[in-house]
C-alpha cells in the first residue's frame, strides 16, 4: 500500500537521518510512514490551511535544536504545520520531534502511527535521547492546556512547563522560538468537554459552534525566532530556570505580536492583553536584553552564575552546529 | 578455567559452553535435562539445581566461574509454583554455593523484559530504569526479583565479581526463544493498531557477548543488545510469516486457539508496546561488537 506522492518521498530521502534496509532509523521512524503522513500534511500546510512560515533561516539545518512555541487549536493542528514547515521550506528538509501527549501511546493507530513518524510520548529520556542524536525537537511547553485555549483567548500564553528549559541547558541545546498564528481560528472551539473526554480517555474534548472540531481553511502564519542559547547544566534553581523560561515566552509573544501586525490586524492579539499587561513590550532580541536586568526586581545576582552565551551569528566556532 | 553452566542443555546455553571449549576452558553443566550428545570436555551432572546433588557439584568440583542459565518463563515452566522454585529458589541456592565454594565469578543471564512495556515507558531503558514489568506483565515478576537478587550479590558477596546481563530477544537458526517462539507458526497475531519496536540480536552474538563477559571480569548490571529494533509488522513481513491483526478484545480471547500462540494476559502489552534498551555500558566495558545486522539475524530465521 503505497499512499504518497513521489515528491514528499524524495523530501523524506533529503532527511539527514540514516535509514536501513528496511528505511527505519533506530527510533523506529520509517520512511514509508512518514511519507505517507507527510503527504497528507503537505496537503494541509499548502492548500487548506496555507500556512506561510517567516523565519525559516532561524532553524539551524542540522545539529540539534529545541523548537518552542505557543499552542492553540483544540487538537494540535499546530504541530503539524511546525513539522511542515520544517519538512517543505527548508533546505535540506528536517523532521522535527514533537513530544506527544500519553493517551496518544494509548490509543490503537495513533499509537503506531505516531511511533513510525517520529512523535514520541512526551517524556524527558525521550527528548535527552533525540537531542543528543541531533534531531530537532518541537515543544509546546503549554501542553493540554495550550490546545484547550477557547476561541476568544486563543492567542493567550498559559502556563509554561519548565521541564523543557531544564533538558535544553542540560543537553545544551539553542532553543528557537516560535509563534504561531491562526491555531485558534481553525479549530474554534467555544467549550471544551472534560468529563466526556476522562470517558473516552482524552484529556478533553473541543466543542466548536458546528459541534465538531473539523479544521476550517483558514490561513496561518508561522514565525520562528533567532536561536536562544542559555548556559548552565539544568539543575539551576526554579527562580533561574523560570527567568530563562520568561526570556523564551516573551519571544514567542513577541512573535506573535510581530505576525499580528504583519496581518495588519488592529487591536492586540484575543487572549494575550493579560500578557501583555505585565509585558507591554516584548522584545526578540535577546542580544539587547542581556545587558538589562532580569525581569524580577532586586535579584541582580541571579543574573550572574547565568550569563547567556552570544548568537550563532556572533559565535564564530559554534561546537553545537559541528 | 573450569566454568559452571546452569541449564546447560538449553539452545542457548550450549552454544556458550561449545564456544568456551573452544577458547580452552573446562566445562562443567548442571541440567535436569540431558544433554546427549554433550562434546568431550563438558561434565554434565543430571540434577536439579535445588537438590544436593548440585551442591555437591560445587563442592567436589570447585568451579572458578559460573554461569547461572537455568531460569525458566511462563513458556517452559509448567505452574506458577515451580516457576518460582526455579527462578527463586534456583537462582538464592547457585549464589549461596558460589560464595561458600570459592566462585570467584558469576554471570546472571537476565532478560530485557525486566523494564516492561506500557503506553508511557521510553524507548532506550538504562541499566537504572525501574523494573515495571511487575505492573505491565505479572508472569514476569519472579523473574525480576532474580534478576535483582543476583545483583545483590555485588555487596552481599563482593569478593564475587558477579555480573548480570539483561538480553534482548534472541533470534537465530535454532529457533529457540521467547520471541521464536511468538513468530513460531505461520500466522502471528498482533494487536490492531499497534506496531511496537522490538529488540532481538543474533543467538551467535549472545553467545558470544556471554563469553566476552566471562573475559573481561565484568562486573554490574548491563543491558545487552545487538543491532537496531525493528517494528514486529517488519520483522514477520521479513521472515516469511503472515500478520494478523486483531482488535485487543479478540486478540485477547483469541489467543491459544486457531493456531495462535497461548500467551498469559500480561504479555499483550509486550505485544502492543516496545521493550527498548541501551546497552552502550556494556560495549564500553566490554568492546562488545555484534556480528550480525538486523537484516541478517532475521534473514537466519527464516522457514
Amino acid at each position: 500500500m503505497k499512499l504518497y506522492q513521489k515528491d514528499v518521498l524524495e523530501r523524506i530521502k533529503a532527511l539527514e537521518i540514516p535509514f536501513n534496509k528496511y528505511g527505519l532509523d533506530h527510533f523506529g521512524v520509517s520512511q514509508e510512514h512518514l511519507a505517507s503522513f507527510f503527504t497528507l500534511v503537505k496537503m494541509v500546510y499548502r492548500n487548506y490551511l496555507s500556512v506561510s512560515s517567516h523565519g525559516m533561516e532561524n532553524i539551524p539545518t542540522r545539529g540539534r535544536v529545541m523548537l518552542v512555541g505557543n499552542h492553540s487549536g483544540g487538537v494540535a493542528m499546530d504541530a503539524g504545520m511546525v513539522l511542515g514547515s520544517l519538512m517543505f521550506d527548508m533546505d535540506p528538509p528536517r523532521l522535527a520531534h514533537g513530544m506527544a501527549e500519553k493517551f496518544l501511546n494509548r490509543t490503537p493507530f495513533a499509537s503506531k502511527w505516531l511511533s513510525r513518524v517520529g512523535q514520541f510520548t512526551g517524556l524527558p529520556e525521550h527528548a535527552v535521547q533525540l537531542l543528543e542524536d541531533e534531531r530537532a525537537l518541537m515543544v509546546f511547553p503549554e501542553g493540554a492546556k495550550g490546545t484547550a485555549k477557547l476561541y476568544s483567548e486563543r492567542y493567550a500564553l498559559v502556563k509554561f512547563g519548565t521541564g523543557f528549559m531544564r533538558l535544553a541547558l542540560q543537553t545544551k541545546t539553542p532553543i528557537v522560538p516560535f509563534g504561531f498564528l491562526g491555531g485558534g481560528e481553525v479549530i474554534p472551539t467555544v467549550m471544551n468537554l472534560y468529563s466526556i473526554g476522562k470517558l473516552l480517555g482524552v484529556p478533553y474534548v473541543p466543542v466548536t459552534p458546528y459541534i465538531f472540531p473539523i479544521p476550517r481553511p483558514v490561513p496561518c502564519q508561522l514565525y520562528y525566532g533567532e536561536p536562544l542559547y542559555f548556559e548552565g547544566n539544568g539543575n539551576e534553581d526554579d527562580e533561574t530556570i523560570e527567568h530563562y523560561v520568561s526570556i523564551v515566552k516573551e519571544s514567542i509573544a513577541a512573535l506573535i505580536l510581530k505576525g499580528w501586525s504583519d496581518r495588519k490586524e488592529s487591536g492586540t492579539p484575543p487572549g494575550l492583553e493579560a500578557y501583555l499587561e505585565e509585558n507591554p513590550y516584548p522584545q526578540l532580541s535577546q542580544q539587547a536584553k542581556s545587558s538589562m536586568e532580569p525581569v524580577s526586581q532586586g535579584e541582580t545576582e541571579l543574573s550572574e552564575p547565568t550569563e547567556r552565551i552570544p548568537r550563532a551569528s556572533e559565535r564564530t566556532n559554534s561546537t553545537v552546529y559541528m | 578455567m573450569k566454568v559452571l553452566i546452569t541449564g546447560v542443555s538449553g539452545k542457548l546455553s550450549r552454544m556458550v559452553a561449545q564456544r568456551l571449549l573452544q577458547n580452552g576452558h573446562t566445562i562443567l553443566g548442571i541440567d535436569r535435562r540431558p544433554w546427549p550428545d554433550a562434546p568431550k570436555g563438558v561434565e554434565m551432572f543430571n540434577t536439579d539445581i535445588r537438590k544436593r546433588a548440585a551442591e555437591d557439584v560445587f563442592r567436589t568440583r570447585s568451579p572458578d566461574a559460573v554461569i547461572h542459565m537455568a531460569t525458566v518463563t511462563h513458556f517452559t515452566a509448567r505452574t506458577n509454583e515451580e516457576r518460582y522454585r526455579i527462578n527463586l529458589g534456583g537462582t538464592r541456592s547457585i549464589f549461596e554455593y558460589s560464595h561458600k565454594y570459592g566462585v570467584k565469578q558469576a554471570l546472571f543471564i537476565g532478560r530485557h523484559t525486566f523494564y516492561g512495556a506500557a503506553a508511557d515507558s521510553p524507548l532506550y531503558h538504562t541499566e537504572d530504569a525501574p523494573p515495571m514489568a511487575v505492573s505491565t506483565f505479572p508472569e514476569l515478576a519472579d523473574l525480576i526479583a532474580a534478576d535483582l537478587f543476583a545483583g545483590s550479590t555485588l555487596w552481599r558477596y563482593p569478593d564475587i565479581s558477579t555480573a548480570v546481563l539483561r538480553f534482548c530477544y534472541t533470534l537465530g537458526p535454532s529457533h529457540h526463544g521467547t520471541l521464536a517462539n511468538f513468530l513460531r507458526g505461520p500466522r502471528v497475531p498482533t494487536v490492531l493498531g499497534f506496531d511496537p519496536l522490538f529488540q532481538f540480536m543474533h543467538e551467535h552474538d549472545v553467545a558470544n557477548a556471554i563469553c566476552l563477559a566471562l573475559e573481561k571480569r565484568l562486573r554490574g548490571v548491563y543491558n545487552v543488545a545487538g543491532p537496531i529494533p525493528i517494528p514486529l509488522s517488519t520483522i514477520i513481513d521479513v521472515t516469511k510469516r503472515t500478520l494478523v491483526p486483531l482488535p485487543e478484545v479478540i486478540f485477547r480471547r483469541a489467543l491459544g486457539r486457531f493456531g495462535l500462540p497461548k500467551l498469559p494476559l500480561g504479555a499483550v502489552n509486550h505485544i502492543k508496546f516496545p521493550v527498548v534498551i541501551d546497552s552502550k555500558e556494556f560495549r564500553k566495558a566490554t568492546g562488545f561488537e555484534h556480528n550480525f545486522n538486523e537484516v541478517q539475524t532475521m534473514e537466519s530465521f527464516l522457514w
